[in-house]
């Protein structure tokens, strides 16, 4: 098959017209006055959809309930759902399907970084918005991505200085899948170590989806360490723990301290292979307030499951919805720009407690906590911070609290 | 050092596990099996299913597997393979589609989901199989730290290589198997009946990987994709072993088991992979055929 050159053309000149046209899709909305299209775009099928099908539920309940409640302003939402099947490349071609053929103003979407990355350029170029919900590596400072979920200091920052203070375990093993996520959670993780008196006594890393974990378990236990840091992802979370009981190793003597395992990896592995470990996150399921019970029950009602797990990631993609809902209304418009603006600042009681969108970097002040795995696959909650943490996604670099090197003038890329 | 050895003797029975079935469908049939993998997740599945629904543990699921995944690989002869004997290339390309097919069913709980029934243990996600209590944990032999569950996996592939062995050289299923391997069309004109031969091959072949799928699932995450890693090592240890060859299959396994254990324990398992890539290769040019192949015209 070949392409004529008048093809090509009327092809080309379509894919013009099309562009040319999405503003005025903004406008058209705007004017109709009834309702406000966004994009949802998560896996829903292959190996990534069984957790971010569970992201797309929350985003997709958040949606009702605004819409139920009387929606933004008195406008409907509708969520356009694009499947980003596990690949980010289709991410990348379903993220230019919203912004440029139905014109969204906002997409709610992504779980790994890869898909982050492979999305970015879309919305830079278009400059269009960007909701992610997931814990991610922090290095990274657009203006045109809202970040709810975790950075590196947010799951550290409580986690390595308990681990050293309240278990009394100094001695690190650090390991993790080989991707950037859990390359730069352990250098955050080493200033960290060093700076309240511990040591680290090997940094390892394994592949995506590595499930013999055979000699690494058994270095493990030739090292010396009496703590395990584990940046371990996806499947590989539960070969890892099964290996660990399976070499006789329990979480009494020597506890994997994890920063990905949550409640959908725990019940993956089975709970008994999880008792005694710990995790730290800004939300678990165990949360004991009524907003959280709530949420939980709405949320298996919604999917029609009663035994339904809810995690940190699900959690944020339901509360980013009302945090971009709230910046509609107090913009009065939904455009980019508009909703860039006005969601700066913007304060919501989640279910895991009270978030702020940083004015300045776009991410957003959660708490962390602490939790240690029990028998039911629930977490306890052994700790948490009496105030939410403000994001630092350079921390691995210098950045301080009162130092940021991502501001709304941009990153000073001179201090890197 | 003992511990070092036991991980890669471990390892290389994981890995003749997989390749035994593998062995057999290759070796004997020159079909290039691409559903092999999937057939070890069914074996999985079974073990997940029937701990759920029919509460048996996973030394009952052994032989239930086994007769599940024959059954599936008879009938992937039957219907596809029977019909590409001699043509390797379209043998890959419709067993690939085979197993696209059967990793489908299970996601969609063979396409009961479009009703909205939804079978528990089947669907996208991720499932666990609970080990048996007598498997568990770890115990020591003289000082020397022993897993029962690895230890079982090891004893189950010499109790099936020995089996395999007798099958295949002390039968006379096993001779005829053994003509048809060395040149079906004069195995033919002395009166064997391929067709039917090669249809118990494969399914025995498909039964050995059913039984590698429920030991898998004592350590791995039992998902529908499980079983496209799997099958690559499995190719593997074939080829390096010598295609058909029963021997050659079970001292490459061995072979590959241990470079991967040694190295993975000295350095890392990134490093180990590279190696046995490497040792893969290098043994592949050394012998195209494979270390022990058949001297045939």
């Amino acid at each position: 098959m070949t392409t004529t050159r008048r093809q090509f053309l009327q092809g080309t000149s379509a894919l013009g017209a099309a562009a040319a046209l999405a503003p005025s899709i903004y406008a058209g909305t705007a004017r109709a006055n009834d309702e406000i299209a966004v994009g949802v775009l998560f896996s829903l099928t292959g190996g990534l959809s069984i957790v971010e099908r569970s992201m797309a539920d929350a985003t997709r309940m958040a949606i009702e309930e605004i819409n139920a409640a009387g929606g933004v302003g008195g406008r409907m939402i509708r969520p356009i759902v694009e499947d980003g099947a596990s690949d980010p490349r289709v991410f990348n071609e379903r993220a230019s399907r919203l912004v440029i053929r139905e014109g969204t103003p906002t997409t709610f979407g992504c779980y790994t970084s890869a898909s982050r990355k492979a999305v970015l350029p879309v919305f830079e170029r278009r400059n269009n918005m960007l909701f992610y919900p997931t814990y991610y590596e922090g290095f990274e400072c657009s203006k045109n991505v809202v970040y709810t979920g975790a950075v590196p200091n947010q799951q550290l920052s409580n986690f390595i200085p308990w681990i050293i203070n309240e278990l009394g375990r100094k001695t690190f093993f650090i390991v993790g899948s080989n991707y950037i996520y859990p390359r730069e959670m352990a250098k955050v993780s080493k200033i960290l170590i060093e700076e309240n008196g511990g040591e680290w006594v090997a940094d390892e890393y394994l592949e995506l989806g590595h499930s013999e974990w055979g000699a690494m378990v058994s270095r493990i236990r030739n090292s010396g360490c009496d703590v395990v840091l584990s940046n371990v992802v996806g499947d590989s979370v539960v070969a890892f723990y099964r290996e660990y009981a399976n070499q006789g190793v329990t979480h009494e003597q020597m506890p994997i301290c994890a920063t990905v395992t949550s409640e959908i990896e725990i019940a993956a592995m089975g709970a008994e292979f999880a008792v005694g470990s710990y995790t730290s996150f800004p939300y678990f399921q165990a949360i004991q307030s009524d907003a959280n019970q709530s949420f939980i029950e709405r949320y298996r009602a919604f999917v029609g499951d009663p035994n339904a797990v809810t995690h940190h990631a699900m959690e944020s993609s339901y509360f980013q919805v009302y945090l971009w809902k709230q910046a509609v209304e107090a913009a009065g418009e939904a455009t980019p720009d508009a909703i860039r603006e006005a969601v700066k600042g913007q304060t919501f009681d989640a279910p895991n407690g009270r978030v702020t969108i940083e004015p300045e970097n776009l991410h957003a002040y959660l708490t962390p906590r602490i939790s240690q795995w029990d028998a039911a696959g629930q977490g306890v909650i052994v700790d948490e911070f009496a105030e939410p943490e403000k994001p630092l996604p350079y921390v691995a670099y210098g950045e301080t609290a009162d130092d940021l090197f991502c501001t709304a003038a941009g990153l000073d890329t001179a201090r890197l | 050092m003992t511990e070092t050895l036991f991980i890669g003797l471990s390892l290389g029975s994981i890995l003749l596990l997989i390749a035994l079935g593998l062995t057999i469908t290759y070796g004997a049939m020159g079909v290039i099996n691409m559903a092999h993998g999937e057939l070890v997740m069914i074996g999985a599945y079974t073990t997940v299913l029937a701990s759920l629904h029919l509460g048996l543990n996973m030394f009952f699921a052994l032989p239930l597997a086994f007769v599940v995944t024959a059954a599936v690989g008879l009938a992937i002869e039957r219907v596809v393979v029977r019909r590409l004997y001699g043509r390797i290339i379209d043998t890959l390309l419709a067993t690939w589609g085979v197993a696209i097919v059967l990793q489908q069913l299970v996601r969609l709980d063979l396409g009961l989901t479009f009703f909205g029934i939804d079978i528990p243990g089947l669907g996208p996600g991720l499932q666990n199989v609970s080990i048996p209590r007598v498997l568990a944990g770890s115990g020591s032999v003289f000082g020397i730290p022993i897993q029962p569950y690895r230890t079982f996996i090891l004893g189950v592939t010499i109790l099936l290589t020995a089996l395999t062995w007798f099958l295949l050289y002390r039968t006379s299923l096993g001779s005829q198997v053994r003509a048809i391997m060395r040149n079906p069309q004069m195995a033919a004109a002395c009166g064997i009946d391929v067709r039917r031969i090669s249809a118990i091959t494969f399914a025995y072949g498909s039964g050995l990987a059913g039984v590698a799928g429920v030991l898998l699932a004592g350590f791995r995450t039992v998902q529908p994709a499980m079983g496209a890693t799997v099958v690559v090592d499995g190719f593997f240890v074939v080829v390096v072993g010598g295609v058909g060859s029963l021997l050659g299959t079970v001292l490459s396994a061995g072979l590959l088991g241990q470079i991967n254990g040694i190295v993975a324990v000295l350095t890392n398992d990134i490093l180990a992979r590279a190696v046995v890539f490497g040792v893969v290769i290098l043994l592949i040019l050394w012998k195209p055929r494979g270390l022990f192949a058949f001297k045939g015209r």
